[in-house]
């Protein structure tokens, strides 16, 4: 009896339903990222070394993204800086997301465990982010591991407050009660009934919060908190052209705040995408 | 064995009650009626009862006894919507087994397939949804059964289908049923006493069960047209 | 009582319908595994007319996809839903434009609940619907009436939905309905959980309008609350309708009523014999092609499970089956 039909199909994706659509979107983007990661994992280091023959040189064939004051090819450096971005964009999210998860099961297991979640939640929203991704930064020493943990360890507020929200409402559930009845412990019914529902919620958590992480690594960065000047990141690029824009090399900034912003773009395409398919009241679209 | 409710009052502001000092009993093996006006706070009586509600006056026992929480309750309550009643995300044997392993005599006495195991909950009708539910709270352990308008949503078959197998496992394991319905004539038919729940009215006037032995009599009787 | 029926009856020969239903399908895409959609059927094969002057109910068990036909009706269907047949109203055929254009204003829903009132929104501007500023003072003056007929306060008005009790938000749904000055009034499953004298009190609301010269559509799973104030009562099994009965052939047995499944339900009803025929509704899936009663019924034969009877007309009343006559 299954039929695979077509519904309101446009443009060159006519014949493939929304969902093959969305699916088609998010794999796309996917591919964009890890090519770009990839890339920069196997890129010859030989372009990134200095060489001062050909410096300050425009975008052309040879140099899309021209090269710099040290004659270093520009998008070499773009690439490498935003592999290095991703990853730690990636693990600053996972460290958020797991944080949430921990915190918003905590709040499930009674009315002080709740109360001190909230609390939670409010005093890290009440410090300002950049400061304190700053300060943990500084505390841990700095470099990768300092702005990973700096950011994973501030964003997490957002996505805790969803998951209570959520475990709330289930909370009220008539099934709940009938576990509870059935005589099922807290825990027992955390991770039965609330848990697989929270699931979409973690997931898509985690690929939102990836855009924030990225951006506020580069702006610590930028800013001389962040990864350490030698490492090709896009903070640093960014910070270090603002001496040259003023003498019109205008690639130096370009091109990496572009790429930047194109993957974080990326990210978040693909996160509105998989809400879309997430989305029970859309589902069947 | 007893199921007692006594001298139970709620409300969610102290000047405002929904039950004023209600006394309830179910023996074993009874089945009572309830009926009352909407907003008389049958369900709230029924939530009290099954130990859902924790937050009011009086005392729930059984045989002088109170019910002990965290563990399985011999009190079950069944709702009207059977759907709000299950985890979607649940597969239908997931949520039949989830209080004890149902018997294949109770599945055989509902009417239960086989096919219908590996279903979600979704492609299920409200009727079948209802047996589910109650074939899972029916479990050696349960006393007494709460139903509140269970069948208020399914067609006239599925209730006498629904009805016959519950008064059915029942009487063979001796439980008490509390049945909540506005419908008369089908309390007339199941059950052997019904009682009957006024509203509080506005002048805060004390409400109380009027127990009234139905036992063949009509019930036009005593309730207030 | 019966002759004023036969009247009745005798006066809507003549008259034409308000709204024909004609061989309405409708069905679902619905992904299964992955990216496969497939087609889910809920309604097959269905016909009814509604007249002026007349209730008449749409009697199934609930979850069975007959509020979807009051949907269908408005237009106001999902987007994954494909529909098939036709609908006329006024002898005009009923497309989307048309629907838009006569919905809340000739065609009016009274819905299950309040969830369908804007939770923002004081109830009074919402029973007033959207009318032009120059008719604001008339519609608020009909507003007031019809408050009071229904016994609702001033304060009620100015009231958000959520504040709304279960018996007032009745009364609102009902009032929206008759401020719309609609001549088709479709309500859906108006009556669960209502004591019996809110219930009596709702189908007054529904007989009164109907006196008045509107069509109404009562779609209900409680067969007692459509036999109240019901003229003709169509049976809704499995998708498709499977009799439809003038009101005063429910009596005794059942032996008047054509359809054996009609007859089944007839003789469930507490107040009557409180016995059950076996087995349950078939899910779409399970349908086979044949009668969808095939599994239950009492009188089926081999051609039964070939295909699905045609709706014929007997004394009076539609059935579909093929061994009554």
């Amino acid at each position: 009896m299954s039929t695979s039909v077509a519904l309101n199909g446009k443009g060159m994706l006519r014949g493939l339903n929304l969902r093959q659509r969305t699916i088609l979107l998010i794999s796309l983007m996917s591919l964009l990222l890890m090519t770009v990661l990839a890339s920069s994992l196997y890129i010859d280091s030989s372009s990134l070394s200095t060489n001062f023959d050909s410096r300050n040189l425009a975008p052309s064939l040879e140099h899309p993204f021209g090269t710099d004051w040290m004659g270093r090819d520009m998008f070499a450096r773009t690439l490498t800086g935003l592999g290095l971005s991703i990853m730690v964009g990636a693990f600053a999210s996972a460290i958020s997301t797991f944080v949430s998860v921990v915190l918003g099961l905590l709040s499930s297991m009674g009315r002080a465990a709740d109360s001190f979640v909230s609390w939670l939640v409010d005093l890290f929203l009440s410090i300002p982010h950049l400061l304190l991704i700053i300060l943990i930064s500084i505390g841990l020493g700095g470099g990768a591991t300092g702005v990973i943990i700096g950011v994973g360890l501030t964003h997490w507020t957002s996505l805790t407050r969803v998951v209570r929200a959520e475990i709330k409402q289930i909370n009220t559930q008539d099934y709940i009660h009938i576990s509870r009845n059935f005589g099922k412990s807290n825990w027992w019914i955390a991770r039965k009934h609330i848990l697989p529902h929270l699931v979409p919620q973690f997931l898509l958590g985690m690929i939102l919060v990836f855009p924030h992480a990225i951006l506020h690594e580069a702006s610590v960065t930028f800013l001389g908190f962040g990864l350490s000047p030698h490492e090709p990141a896009i903070g640093i690029i960014l910070s270090e052209s603002m001496r040259y824009l003023a003498a019109g090399y205008w690639w130096l900034a370009f091109f990496p705040g572009m790429s930047l912003l194109i993957v974080v773009l990326a990210v978040d395409v693909i996160g509105e995408n998989l809400g879309k398919i997430m989305d029970p009241r859309k589902a069947h679209e | 064995m007893y199921l007692k409710g006594e001298n139970i009052s709620f409300g969610y502001r102290k000047d405002d009650l929904i039950l004023n000092n209600v006394d309830i009993s179910l023996g074993s093996g009874e089945v009572l009626g309830l009926v009352g006006d909407s907003g008389s706070g049958k369900s709230t009586l029924c939530k009290i009862l099954a130990g859902y509600e924790k937050n009011y006056q009086g005392s729930v026992s059984i045989d002088g006894k109170k019910i002990p929480s965290n563990t399985y309750n011999p009190v079950q309550l069944i709702f009207q919507h059977p759907e709000k009643a299950v985890n979607p995300r649940w597969k239908i044997k997931d949520i039949l087994n989830e209080g004890h392993v149902v018997s294949q005599d109770v599945l055989n006495s509902f009417g239960i397939k086989k096919s219908w195991l590996d279903r979600w909950p979704n492609e299920l009708s409200g009727g079948e949804l209802q047996r589910f539910a109650l074939a899972r709270a029916l479990s050696p352990e349960t006393k007494f059964l709460i139903a509140d308008e269970i069948t208020t949503m399914v067609d006239a078959i599925t209730q006498v289908q629904i009805w016959e197998s519950i008064l059915d496992i029942a009487e063979r394991l001796n439980i008490g049923i509390l049945v909540v319905s506005h419908e008369k004539n089908l309390l007339k038919k199941v059950c052997h006493e019904v009682v009957y729940l006024s509203r509080i009215n506005n002048a805060g006037l004390y409400n109380e069960l009027a127990f009234r032995d139905m036992q063949n009599a009509s019930l036009s009787g005593m309730v207030p047209e | 009582m019966s002759v004023e029926m036969a009247m009745n009856n005798d006066d809507r020969e003549g008259s034409e319908a308000l709204l024909k239903v004609k061989d309405l399908s409708l069905s679902f895409f619905q992904y299964t595994s992955g990216l496969r959609q497939t087609e889910l059927k809920i309604i097959s094969n269905m016909s009814l007319e509604a007249y002026s002057g007349e209730v008449l109910a749409v009697v199934g068990s609930s979850g069975s996809g007959k509020s979807l036909l009051a949907h269908a009706i408005l237009g106001i269907l999902p987007s994954n839903s494909r529909l098939s047949g036709s609908m006329e109203y006024k002898g005009q055929s009923l497309t989307p434009e048309k629907k838009e254009e006569l919905r809340g204003k000739e065609i009016a829903l009274i819905p299950q609940s309040t969830t369908y009132l804007d939770p923002l929104m004081k109830v009074s501007e919402q029973v007033m619907g959207s009318s032009e500023k120059k008719d604001k003072e008339v519609m608020r003056k009909r507003q007031t009436e019809i408050f009071q007929r229904y016994n609702l306060k001033a304060a009620v008005g100015r009231m958000l939905p959520h504040e709304l009790s279960g018996g007032m938000a009745r009364r609102v749904l009902v009032s929206t309905a008759l401020m719309s000055s609609a001549k088709l009034i479709i309500a859906d499953e108006p009556t669960p959980g209502l004591d019996e004298r809110s219930l009596d009190e709702t189908l007054k609301y529904f007989k009164d309008m109907a006196k008045k010269g509107c069509a109404v559509i009562l779609i209900t799973h409680d067969i007692e609350a459509a036999l109240k104030i019901s003229d003709r009562i169509a049976i809704f099994y499995a998708g498709t309708i499977l009799e439809e009965a003038r009101i005063e052939d429910f009596r005794n047995d059942g032996e008047d009523l054509r359809h054996p499944y009609t007859r089944a339900l007839w003789n469930a009803l507490p107040q009557n014999r409180f016995q059950a025929i076996k087995g349950h509704q078939p899910m779409q899936d399970e349908l086979n092609g044949g009668c969808v009663y095939f599994e239950r019924c009492s009188i089926r034969t081999e051609h039964c499970s070939k295909d699905i009877p045609q709706l014929k007309r007997i004394s009076g009343g539609l059935v579909r089956c093929n061994n009554v006559s």
